[in-house]
């Protein structure tokens, strides 16, 4: 008989098999064996959960690994084991690598490394067009017959309506989806933070949220057009959210995911012009934060995903239009939302899993991960204290430290993660 | 004002802050009119222009104000980013701090470059101008003419005119008159004046000739002849039309009314050469000020304390 773990007397929250009650969940190899009270088994490894909650292993559906090319910033192997401290169990890597994740080779050399570092099951995105140039699409076929789902050139948009119907179109044979950076590159050019009182203040171009609103516009009309699958990152903005809205009343088979930062944080905050609150889309007003939430409780966004994009200190110590935009996101990703949304009452706890774990692992098409935690169903799973706090500080797994929550004390650390049944974080310390 | 670490915005002075600037002001002026204008006030200190834009009057007057108060001088002049230059912003001016730097005045095309800084060293930073954010000396040079000339800076209604958007002198000299109890109107094209601007305490037009019969202070932008390639406004020639302060519009200023800029100017563009050269127009002796308000600044900063009050 192999290898038994017991979870103990957790609070199990798995919104997939909509389960919120405190159970015990026994895992068996790489399975779960047995969910419920009184699932105790002889001979088992005994984890006592009392006062944790045990959730389905957290699913990233946006965060920039760096590898290859950018291996100062972030190495696949310290972006999974930052994935893991943060509760995750899978993350998808964005195609902006050096060479780009446009051909099966880079796809096939970024699985290579996740699956030697063994902390997170890493998902590669692929690239929409060739080297991200806007121009023509990439070989998608094969790289969906190498299992890629999900194909962006997110760090820039697709620049053509006509390039983004081709692919949206060519997608189709395979049910893969297009992931657009939806920002009008011609509205947004040279901006360095959201339009309007503060831009105008500090003195720092702006970029007007309706250059996320002309863009989500037109790729929705593309996605109805087409009949693909389209997701949109990072929402920034309320007009968007009303866009997608409609656009799902509609019947546009359209997804969305929002930031915890966009989710917990607004333009005001920039008055010290730390570059570590320089991301992209810009952190938007109080009232697109407002959208934004309201968007994830009635459905209308589907995932939070973390846009984790870290750079290197000598990168963001720099003059604020000079900082590449962006914040680290997989280690408080968990807790910006259980203190930002879920304590304050904005969330209920199952939802806000729901859009961390379940929603985004069926984007994905990460079948092993999201839930249900049932017997014979893979051991991916996250333990996490909701009441510990602590302050977001260095060091962290990740090689970089552009968080935009310096500082910050939050509510709510991972505690264990198991991936297929194996500890890669246990005690709150990843296991390698 | 005394014991501020960094002068970066006018924004975060009070008006009581302001005043005492421009009393000290005023005895430094004295101090420019003796034979030898020199007090050793700042001995031993060392100031450090570091400019990575080009500039004439600021650097200079800078250096004339830290030299009239004894203090050591040097002159840097840095081209383009920190990133062209290899080194990067903080660590050039932690090796300046290393040198023996007291305070660094700071000239920076991007704005929020001083803050940055001023974070990380405990040298006292000036901001001599961050990208289209702060002039916060030229503002508080400005102030001092308005009030050396017309007596006071409360009930004056003042108009700035010009490219608001792009403008570090337009943000800081709003801030400051707003604060000192003026009336400010911002004009220009509608593409030049962001539309947030009423939350500055200004009022906005787009019609200058409706603007200028009851102003105490005309005071005109330098038109940045490098924007014209976003095509804000259609020509220079069309904007001098519309928003330069020809003879004739002259005419329709009141008797007493100021006319100032804060160089360098584009004569026959936003200002008519024989209007730049009036009676009334007061362009030099903002020069003249900068250098007293600047010693001022110096001053209350580093030695106004007696116990070299920077920290």
């Amino acid at each position: 008989m192999g290898r038994r773990v017991l979870l103990r007397g957790g609070r199990v929250v798995d919104p997939a098999a909509g389960r919120d009650e405190v159970a015990d969940v026994l895992v068996e190899e790489d399975r779960v064996a047995a969910v419920g009270p009184g699932a105790a088994r002889a001979g088992a490894e005994i984890l006592d959960c009392e006062g944790l909650v045990v959730a389905p292993g957290l699913v990233d559906l946006h965060a920039h690994l760096r590898e290859p090319g950018f291996e100062h910033k972030e190495t696949i192997e310290t972006g999974s084991r930052a994935a893991a401290v943060g509760g995750y169990t899978a993350v998808a890597a964005m195609a902006n690598t050096d060479p780009v994740a446009d051909h099966v080779a880079v796809i096939e050399e970024v699985r290579a490394l996740a699956a030697r570092a063994g902390l997170c099951d890493v998902f590669p995105v692929g690239a929409v067009t060739e080297g991200m140039r806007g121009e023509a699409i990439a070989e998608m076929g094969e790289m969906a017959e190498a299992g890629v789902r999900l194909f962006s050139d997110d760090g820039r948009p697709v620049p053509s309506a006509r390039v983004l119907r081709i692919a949206l179109e060519y997608a189709k044979a395979f049910e893969a989806t297009i992931a657009s950076h939806a920002l009008d590159p011609d509205l947004a050019e040279g901006g360095q933070v959201r339009e309007g009182y503060w831009s105008a203040t500090l003195g720092l171009q702006g970029i007007p949220a309706e250059a996320e609103e002309v863009a989500v516009h037109r790729d929705l009309a593309m996605a109805r057009l087409t009949g693909g699958r389209l997701h949109l990152c990072h929402l920034s903005s309320a007009r968007a959210v009303e866009l997608v809205r409609r656009a799902r009343a509609e019947g546009v088979r359209v997804t969305a995911e929002v930031t915890p930062h966009h989710l917990a944080l607004t333009e005001e905050a920039l008055a010290s012009y730390d570059a570590n609150l320089k991301v992209m889309p810009p952190l938007g007003s109080a009232e697109d934060r407002d959208a934004l939430r309201l968007g994830l409780l009635d459905g209308t966004i589907d995932a939070i995903a973390t846009d984790h994009a870290p750079h290197a200190v000598e990168e963001k110590e720099a003059e604020f239009d000079q900082a590449p935009p962006g914040t680290i996101g997989l280690e408080t990703a968990l807790a910006v939302v259980l203190t930002e949304l879920v304590e304050p009452g904005v969330l209920t706890l199952a939802r806000a899993l729901e859009a961390m774990s379940t929603a985004p692992a069926r984007i994905l098409g990460a079948g092993d991960h999201g839930g249900p935690i049932e017997p014979g169903r893979p051991a991916n799973l996250v333990a996490f204290d909701p009441g510990a706090t602590w302050v977001v500080e260095p060091p962290f797994a990740s090689r970089s430290r552009n968080s935009a929550f310096l500082g910050r004390t939050l509510r709510g650390r991972v505690v264990h993660t198991l991936l297929r049944g194996e500890p890669t974080v246990a005690w709150g310390k990843p296991t390698r | 004002m005394v014991g501020r670490k960094d002068v970066l915005d006018l924004n975060d002075f009070t008006a009581a802050e302001i005043e005492q600037v421009l009393r000290t002001a005023d005895a430094m002026r004295e101090i420019l009119t003796r034979p030898i204008k020199r007090v050793p006030a700042l001995r031993g200190k060392t100031v450090v222009n570091l400019f990575f834009e080009p500039s004439t009057r600021t650097r200079v007057s800078f250096e004339l104000a830290a030299k009239a108060l004894s203090a050591d001088v040097v002159n840097i002049s840095a081209s383009g980013s920190s990133v062209e230059k290899g080194e990067s912003l903080v660590d050039t001016v932690r090796t300046l701090q290393a040198l023996g730097a007291d305070v660094v005045v700071m000239r920076h095309s991007q704005s929020g470059a001083p803050y940055l800084v001023a974070q990380q060293v405990q040298a006292s930073v000036i901001n001599a101008g961050d990208g289209w954010h702060a002039h916060p000396t030229q503002a508080l040079l400005d102030l001092y003419t308005i009030r050396d000339k017309l007596g006071r800076l409360e009930g004056l209604r003042a108009a700035i005119v010009g490219d608001v958007l792009h403008s570090r002198v337009a943000r800081s000299l709003t801030f400051g008159l707003v604060k000192m109890g003026a009336e400010v109107t911002l004009v220009g094209p509608p593409t030049l004046i962001p539309p947030e601007a009423p939350q500055w305490g200004a009022q906005v037009s787009y019609d200058l000739d409706a603007v200028l019969p009851k102003l105490d202070v005309c005071y005109l932008l330098r038109v940045q002849r490098e924007r014209q390639r976003q095509r804000f406004f259609p020509s220079v020639r069309e904007y001098a039309r519309r928003y330069g302060l020809t003879r004739e519009r002259v005419a329709a200023l009141p008797e007493g009314c100021l006319i100032m800029h804060p160089g360098p100017m584009n004569r026959g563009v936003e200002i008519d050469s024989d209007v730049a050269d009036l009676p009334r127009s007061v362009i030099e002796e903002q020069v003249t000020n900068g250098i007293a308000v600047r010693m001022a600044l110096l001053y209350l900063m580093l030695g106004g304390a007696g116990e070299g009050g920077g920290a």
